[in-house]
Parts: C-alpha cells; structure tokens; sequence
C-alpha cells in the first residue's frame, strides 16, 4: 500500500512534467488574445523579442492586482510590437501574494530567459524578488510596489508608483494646505505592508504640521467586514475627516456602513482607493465626495488615456484602474529606455541592466500615470500627485 | 525480534532516500543541469519536509490534529532571524550564525510548544484541532503587533507601537517592523544546511518514535485509557512529543526565513498549517519517508503547474482531490494487486 | 449541522456559502429578478453542489478515516475558489441588499438597527426553531441524529445512513446559501475569496457552542460575534482577533465540550 502511494506520487509528478513541457510549448501570455488590438497574436514568441517578466498575484485574494497589472502591460507590448520597431515578449508568472512564490515564479521566468523584469506587483513579493533582481542583476521595474524597501540599496529596481512614506506625507500636506479638515480619523489595515507604511508617515507628518489625529483605528485581512465599532469610535470623537489608506474594497464597505450610522464626514484615500467607481454593483452616490490622491484617473479626456481604456475595456471587459495604468507604463518607459540606449534582445540581461539604469536615472518619461516622471538613484519616482474628488459619480481634478 | 528489525530497515531506507536525493542534487548542481526553478525551491523544500515530520509527530505518532503548526514555525522563523540579525558582530562566521539561529529558534518554539501545551493537550480530539487554530490565529495576531529593534545597547522591543517609538540610539535599526514583518534578511539558508537539518530531524524523530517513550506515545495514541491504567502518564510524554515536534518546526521556520530576505506574520497563516497537515496526511500518518516524498512532491507539483496559466491552481485541487480519493477507496485501492497479478499470468504465459 | 452528524470538517461549507450568495447575485442584480426568486435559486444551486460534492467527494470516502475525508474537503475548497475565480474574475462585486439599507430608529435616534440586521436574526431564530423541531421531531431527522451518535447502530436499525448523510448535506448546503445572501446582504463585497472567512469562523462557533447542539451553535456565533466587537470596542482593535481566541481557548479550558455541548463518558 505504502509502495502504491510512492508510486502514485512519482506518476503524478511524471504526469505533470509532461503536461507542462507540451504545455509551455503554447504562448505563454495571458489565454484571451485581445481581438481588437493591431497584433496577430496577444503576445505569441516573436523572433528577436526583448524578453520582459514579471510575477503578480494572478489567483487569490490579491489577484485583482496582479491580473490587472499584466493586462495592462499586455496590452502596451501589443502596441509596441505593431509599431514594428523593438519587440517586446511578456510572460507573467503568479507568486499568490507571497513571498515564497514569487521567488519561485521568478527563477521560472530566469529558465525563460527573462531579461527585463517587472519585478511584483505588491509589496511583500516585491521585497523578495527585487533581491533576486539586484544579485542576478536583472533590470527591474515594479508597476506597483509601493514599500521602501522594495528600492533600498538596489540600484536596478525602479518603482513606478509613489513609495508609501510618500502618499502618506503627500496625503497630510495635502489636507493641510486644502483646509480640508481638522480632526482626523484614520482606520487602516495593521496586517497589510501597504496602508501601515503610508499610515505610519500620514502620522508623522501631520504631528508636523499640527494636524489633528483624534482616532486611529485597524482592521485585518480577516476582520475586514465589519467597521461599525471603527467608526463609532471616529464618529464619538468628531472627527470631520476620515483618512483611508486602503484598498477600496474594505473603502467600500466602510461608505456604506457611515451611511447607514448617519455619520457623513469627508474621506480621503490614497491610490488604492482608484477603482471604487468601477465596482460592479456599487452604489456610486455612496463615493460622493470622496477625495483621494492617484496618480491615473480613467475618466480623462487626454487621447492617450482613452485609448488606453477602450482598448482594455474591449480585451477584457473592465475598466482599467491604476495597476494597469501602471503595468502600462512600465512597459512604455522600459521602451523608451530601451530604443534610448539602442539595447537589442541579443544582449545579456546583465548588459541590458546597465543600460537601462543609466538611462532612468538621467531620462524623464510622460505616462498615463504621470508627466515628466524622474526616478532617483534610489529608484523611487517622483512626479506629482493627482488630488481628485468624486462628484457625480466621476473624478474631478481638485487643483 | 522482527518488528525491531523492521524498524530498523525503514529507518535505513529513509536516510539513504534523503541522502541519495541529496547526492543526487548536489550532482545536478555541479553540472548545471538544474533549472533555476528548482534551484531556489531546494531550501523551502527542506524546511516543509521538516515541517511535515515534525507534524507527523504530532498528527501521525500522538495522534492530535493539529491545525496551528504554522505557528511555531513562525515563533522560530521570527526569534532565529532576530538572532541572526543582532548576532552578525559577535559570530562572523556565517553558517555558525546560522545554526546558532536555529537553535535559538527551536528553543523558542519549543517554549511556545510548552507553553500552550500544558493546558490544552487536556483537550483531545476536534476541541484540541480548534485551540491549535485558535492559537495559531493568536501568534499571528501578536507578531502583528510588536517591533524590535537593535542598536548600541542592544535589542529593543515594542508591542503595539510603531517603529518610531523604540527610541533607537544611534545607528539603530528596525528589525521586526510590526505587520510589515522582516526585511533585509541575510540569505544564510543554503541546501547543505537543509539537508543536515532533514537528517538531524529524521534522527530525532525516528529515535524518539522508536525509543521506550515513542512507544508510550504510540500506546496513547492507540488507547489512552489502556495506557493510562498501565501507569504511563499521559500528559508528560503528549507533551514530550508536542514540544520535540514543535522545536522541530521552530528550526524549519529558521531555515525558512533565512533563505528570503522578507517575511511577514501574515505568511504563516492557517492555510500553511492546512498545507503541512496536507503532506502528513498524503504522505500517510505515521509514516515518516511518506511524509518526505509528500512534502517534496507537492512543493514542486504547483510549479510544475504553470504552464496552465490561470487554471494552475484549479487542476493543483483536482489532484489533490484524486489522490486522496484513490489512496482512500477500497475498490481503487485493489487495482495494484489486480493489475500486479495480471502482469505475473502475462509472464508466465510469455515464459 | 453537518460537522455534527458526519463527524467531518466540512472545510468547503465556507465555498459553498461563497457560491450561494454569486448565485443570488446574478439573479438579483444581473437579470433584475425579484430578491425572493435569487434566495431561492440560491439555495437550489446550493443544494444540488452541496449533494453533488457529497457525492463525488466524501461518499467514497465513508470509511475511510476522518483525516482523509479533511484534505478532500480543503481540495474541494481550493477547487471551488479557484473556479469561482475563472468564471467571474477576481474583481469584488457589490451585493445589493435583498432587504434594502433602510434602518430603524429606536429612541430618538439613538439606536439605529439597520433592517437587514434584523431580518438576519430573525432568519437565524426561525433556521433555528426549524432545524430543532426537524431534527427532534420528524423521522429523517431522528435518524440523522442516530446516525451521529452511532453509524453502526444506526445501520442496524434500519436506517439507510448514506441517504442520512446526503440529506444532510443537501439540508446543511441549502441553509449556506441562506447564510451567503444574509452576510452579502450585510458586507456587500463579494469576491471568490469571501467564503473561507466566515468557514472558519463558523467552524469554531459551532465548536465554541458545543459540536453537534444546534442551539449551541448559535449561541457561540452570537457570543463569538460580541466579543470580537467589544474587543474592538475597548480593548485594540489591533488585538481583537487574539483576544477572539484566547477566550475561545479559555471557556475550552473550562468546559472542553463547548458552552452548551453534552460531556460524553468515555467508555473503558
């Protein structure tokens, strides 16, 4: 019996050898080729292709994220490669929001022959394969990993979104220099790397600018349902505006539950919180009036960013939010590097290292998520932030 | 006489599998013909197959489901960093630090161990599955909450305050950063390290199992009130085996740790005591190179996977759906005898 | 109910709770069909997946032992989750209330319940009542209690024990597409991830309660729920998850059969 088991064990991993070999044989991008885009096929092998990798979540509670992230870089390799000119190849592998993972996904990609690397798509991953990026010098650029030490002493990995301690501060100056309220409530989530690090400097700042914080509160990941108490609390303190350094789902929530408390004080998030409009099902007067700091806004009237998001509502019948806007971007400023510095797919990925991080620390980029973005030394970006309210069910510049 | 030797012969045929697998990588290495894929599994793969034994010892020689084993390898991923980390000026050498950390890490696991084992292996059955979850739950909870810090005057600790407030002096830095876990871990884990942590484990195990006390274990086990009216006390060796096995997965979460350069509470979750207890049960309870293989196979099987894309995860269930249904069915169970007497009337009428 | 008389973790409830309230969604909110319709194609999709697992799942699995009936039923979650991801993608979903988010005020204003909370307990008293009388009183239900406190007997009795326990699971799956609409209704956000949750958490209610009491295991949803929120409320809301458990550990400690689960004597 016990032999049997062995046995069985050894057959199934034999069988899944060979259900991987015949499988990778088909293109190893995302399964719905995109009818609408001006390319024979969503991203098949091209000879001579640059090879660009990357690890998000792709299944699990994350997967919101990392899908959207790879759709969106997908669809700017689609555009490239019609250009005719540097071809790009994408292959997206899925680390489950973790650690372990993503590591895993990333030596796949390494057996692939990745030579450009979009590092992960959140944090605690990012953290681990940026490593990986720095010892096997691979270039890296992370659409969304927002944590500081995703960069810290790296010199190849360069992060397109803001760094946490940044939309924190930003957050606070903002409120400040708007007026927009003076007792502050903040609920944020205590288990998760991206709404601590943001709260944890939104403190610090406003303990410098003499902005009030009468109510701190947390949640979970597995408490992440119910906010009355969160709430009652704000609301017993008079606290005229909460701060929501999450993902909009909780955000959501939290709308719904202050409306049904009779508690109306204004809300402000950070990029996380871009998307709510998109929910499908939610009540939109709910989100009112809700003020937030993004860097992309779908609703924009500027040519780029609609075509961005009719060619994306077509391939995958959804309207794009900032993990896309960001995967999007990533892929154009490695182009821009790319044809820049003359890099050719022939090259190592070591070459092609150097390369790339001469040309960002020198060259400036105009994306969905930004214009004139500079990156650092230290990898982090810098460009400004977007304060948008929401009024009548879209977004509207505050400036 | 027999059953001794029968022990003994399990016991060889379990190192030599570990040590042939362990040659045989090695080999593979040198030649370069191991894909990177499979080259960064290696320390994890040594860490679950810890994971598992340990487990098994609980699970398969106790016979308590556990459901919180997860915990006291985060106890011991987070305590032997920590060592690592504020150890690195007084032990240079790496793979001494290395070890040191381990050690600490089971010692602290195995407290932990201790600690919730005295008053809940009362408990037995579903009751005693539910409070390991429970506590399991509550490590998590309480990592979440606590800084250290390390600077000049050594380390610093925190609970429910931020980084900030640790007050470090000069030079300081920020070692567990609340739920943003560790980062910036030195990567000390390498193969061999694992490999001598499997066969210092499978010694301990096997001896322990096959020892005076592993037989009163297994005599709870199998009746407890039998055993209890022959004079064994019951609550000494439950907790014998519950601390061995929880100092084990003290040092496979040492190992664990060491070998990325971020962890986070969040990670050792109630799925990753769901993942273990999986490879146990798979592998067979009781059954120490069961639990090995199992651990192995399905470290690799959903890398494996990837080439299915999005529907990775899905046919991951499938299989693990139908092993356990073939392995467990009685009618699935007689194929291999069938099929075996089949082939021997085949050769015999070939021959 | 199902953990009581199969003798299993039933990891998967939590999934099936999760594909309940999807099906309520489509019909409600995607073909504008009245609520009481979706509640009851809910629980029809639900018992049918429910019988369905049993059947393809744990039924062969009858004799073997509880561990291996465990793994299949955390396999099935995992297949479940996953599939609910590929059929309708990993983006959250607003669940519109079946009952509207209309809330009554009490005292001036002072006290405001909102009305789906009240239909939720009410709901809960009535399942309640109902599962009470249906397993004291009714045939089926006196042989799904023999069968819980000894298959064998039972079986020589008379009793068919495989229809028992697929009844039972047909029951136990339709009432989890009661709980998915009542917790939709609630916390809106719907995601395949929704179900695992509120499986644990149910999980250690009903052990909390005592296994196998069904009122038991109300009262320890009830008590779990308010010490969550008093924790919360008073103490950390950082901490509120272990203090959930270190209670849960302390009243095991105390009384190891659950609040109100029967000791059963140990037979020598």
């Amino acid at each position: 019996m016990k032999k049997f088991l062995a046995f069985l064990l050894a057959v199934m991993m034999l069988a899944a050898l060979v259900a991987c070999g015949t499988k990778s044989a088909l293109p190893d991008t995302t399964p719905k080729p995109g009818s609408n885009i001006n390319e024979p096929d969503g991203g098949a092998a091209v000879a001579g292709a640059i090879k660009i990798g990357g690890t998000g979540p792709l299944t699990g509670g994350a997967a919101i994220y990392g899908q959207a992230a790879r759709n969106g870089a997908q669809i700017a390799v689609d555009e490239i490669n019609a250009l005719g000119g540097v071809q790009f190849e994408l292959n997206y592998q899925d680390d489950e929001h973790d650690a372990e993972k993503a590591v895993n996904a990333y030596n796949t990609l390494k057996d692939w022959g990745m030579q450009v690397s979009l590092g992960s798509v959140t944090s605690t991953p990012a953290v681990a394969t940026s490593v990986e990026n720095f010892e096997d010098r691979i270039f890296a650029i992370t659409p969304s990993a927002s944590a500081v030490a995703v960069t810290a002493g790296k010199d190849n990995v360069f992060q397109m979104c803001f760094a946490d301690p940044n939309q924190g501060s930003a957050s606070a100056q903002y409120i400040v220099d708007q007026k927009l309220g003076t007792k502050v409530a903040v609920i944020y989530k205590n288990d998760d790397v991206y709404s601590t690090g943001i709260y944890e400097t939104f403190v610090t700042k406003s303990a410098d600018l003499g902005l009030e914080i009468v109510s701190t509160t947390t949640f979970t990941e597995d408490s992440q349902q119910d906010f009355s108490v969160q709430l009652g609390d704000a609301k017993s303190k008079g606290a005229d505006l909460i701060f929501l350094p999450m993902y909009y789902t909780p955000a959501s929530l939290i709308f719904q539950q202050a409306k049904s408390m009779d508690y109306a004080p204004k809300y402000f998030g950070v990029d996380g919180m871009d998307g709510i409009l998109t929910l499908e099902g939610f009540n939109i007067e709910l989100a009112e009036g809700v003020m937030l700091l993004t860097p992309f806004n779908a609703d924009a009237t500027d040519a780029r960013t609609t075509g961005f998001v009719a060619k994306y509502k077509s391939a995958y019948n959804e309207v794009p939010n900032q993990f896309a806007a960001d995967g999007y971007d990533c892929v154009y400023a490695i182009y821009e590097a790319v044809t820049a510095a003359g890099v050719t797919s022939d090259l190592s990925a070591s070459e092609i290292n150097d390369l790339l991080v001469a040309q960002f620390t020198t060259f400036s980029f105009n994306g969905l998520t930004g214009d004139n973005m500079t990156w650092g030394t230290n990898g982090q970006v810098t460009k400004a932030p977007k304060g948008m309210v929401i009024e009548n069910g879209a977004y509207l510049g505050m400036d | 006489m027999r059953k001794l030797q029968k022990h003994t012969v399990n016991g060889i045929f379990t190192y030599a599998l570990v040590i042939v697998a362990f040659v045989a990588v090695q080999w593979l290495i040198r030649s370069g013909n191991i894909s990177s894929t499979l080259r960064g599994q290696l320390v994890p793969i040594c860490a679950y197959v810890v994971m598992a034994v340990s487990l098994n010892l609980t699970v398969g020689v106790l016979g308590e489901l556990s459901l919180g084993h997860a915990s006291f390898m985060s106890v011991g991923a987070f305590s032997g960093v920590v060592a690592c980390m504020s150890l690195s000026a007084a032990i240079p050498s790496d793979p001494l630090r290395l070890v040191v950390g381990m050690a600490i890490g089971a010692v602290c696991a195995g407290a932990a161990g201790f600690l919730i084992g005295i008053p809940v292996l009362r408990l037995n059955g579903d009751y005693l599955a539910i409070v390991t979850l429970a506590f399991g739950e509550i490590i998590k909870n309480l990592i979440n909450c606590l800084t250290v810090g390390l600077d000049s005057r050594g380390l610093r600790f925190g609970f429910l305050k931020s980084a900030d407030a640790l007050n470090l002096g000069e030079g300081g830095k920020v070692i567990i950063n609340g739920p943003m876990g560790i980062s910036g871990i030195p990567k000390l884990s390498t193969f061999t390290a694992g490999f001598i942590l499997i066969l210092v484990t499978l010694f301990i195990v096997m001896n322990l199992v096959n020892s005076r006390a592993g037989r009163a274990i297994m005599a709870l086990r199998d009746n407890r009130i039998a055993a209890e009216s022959v004079g064994i006390p019951v609550t000494k060796y439950k907790l014998m085996a519950f601390v061995t096995s929880a100092a084990l997965a003290g040092s496979a979460g040492t190992l664990y740790a060491m070998n990325f350069s971020t962890i986070v509470a969040t990670k050792f979750n109630f799925n990753t005591s769901i993942l273990i207890l999986v490879y146990v049960v798979l592998g067979g309870l009781g059954n120490i190179w069961g639990s090995v293989i199992a651990a192995v196979v399905l470290t690799i099987l959903p890398e494996m996977l990837r080439g299915f894309n999005d529907y990775r995860m899905l046919i991951y269930a499938i299989v693990l759906i139908i092993v356990m249904l073939t392995t467990n069915n009685a009618r699935i169970k007689s194929i291999p005898a069938w099929v075996r007497s089949k082939l021997r009337k085949g050769g015999a009428s070939n021959g | 109910m199902v953990y009581g008389i199969a003798k299993m973790l039933n990891f998967a409830h939590g999934d099936v709770i999760m594909v309940g309230a999807y099906a309520c969604f489509f019909v409600v909110t995607r073909y504008e069909l009245p609520a009481v319709l979706g509640v009851l194609i809910a629980m029809a999709v639900c018992t049918l997946l429910g019988v369905f697992i049993e059947r393809l799942a744990y039924k062969p699995l009858r004799s073997a032992p509880s561990l291996a009936v465990l793994i299949t039923a955390i396999g099935i979650s995992y297949f479940l989750q996953n599939a609910a991801q590929l059929l309708w993608t990993s983006n959250p979903k607003v669940f519109r209330s079946v009952v509207g988010d209309a809330s009554l005020k009490l005292f001036g204003g002072r006290l405001s319940v909102s009305v789906s909370a009240l239909v939720t307990v009410a709901v809960c008293i009535i399942i309640m009542i109902g599962l009470t009388w249906f397993t004291g009183k009714t045939k089926m239900g006196k042989a799904m209690r023999a069968c819980s406190e000894d298959k064998g007997a039972a079986q020589l009795m008379g009793i068919n024990v495989n229809a028992t326990i697929s009844m039972t699971f047909a029951i136990g799956s339709a009432l989890a597409a009661i709980a998915g609409v009542l917790l939709c209704s609630a916390y809106p956000t719907l995601m395949p991830t929704t179900g695992s949750m509120p499986g644990i958490k149910a999980f250690t209610a009903a052990v909390f309660g005592g296994i196998g009491s069904i009122p038991g295991a109300m009262l320890g949803g009830i008590l779990l729920g308010i010490i969550e929120i008093f924790g919360k409320a008073y103490i950390s809301t950082q901490l509120s998850d272990a203090i959930v458990f270190v209670v849960l550990i302390v009243v095991l400690l105390v009384k190891p059969a659950g609040l109100l689960g029967k000791h059963v004597q140990e037979k020598v």
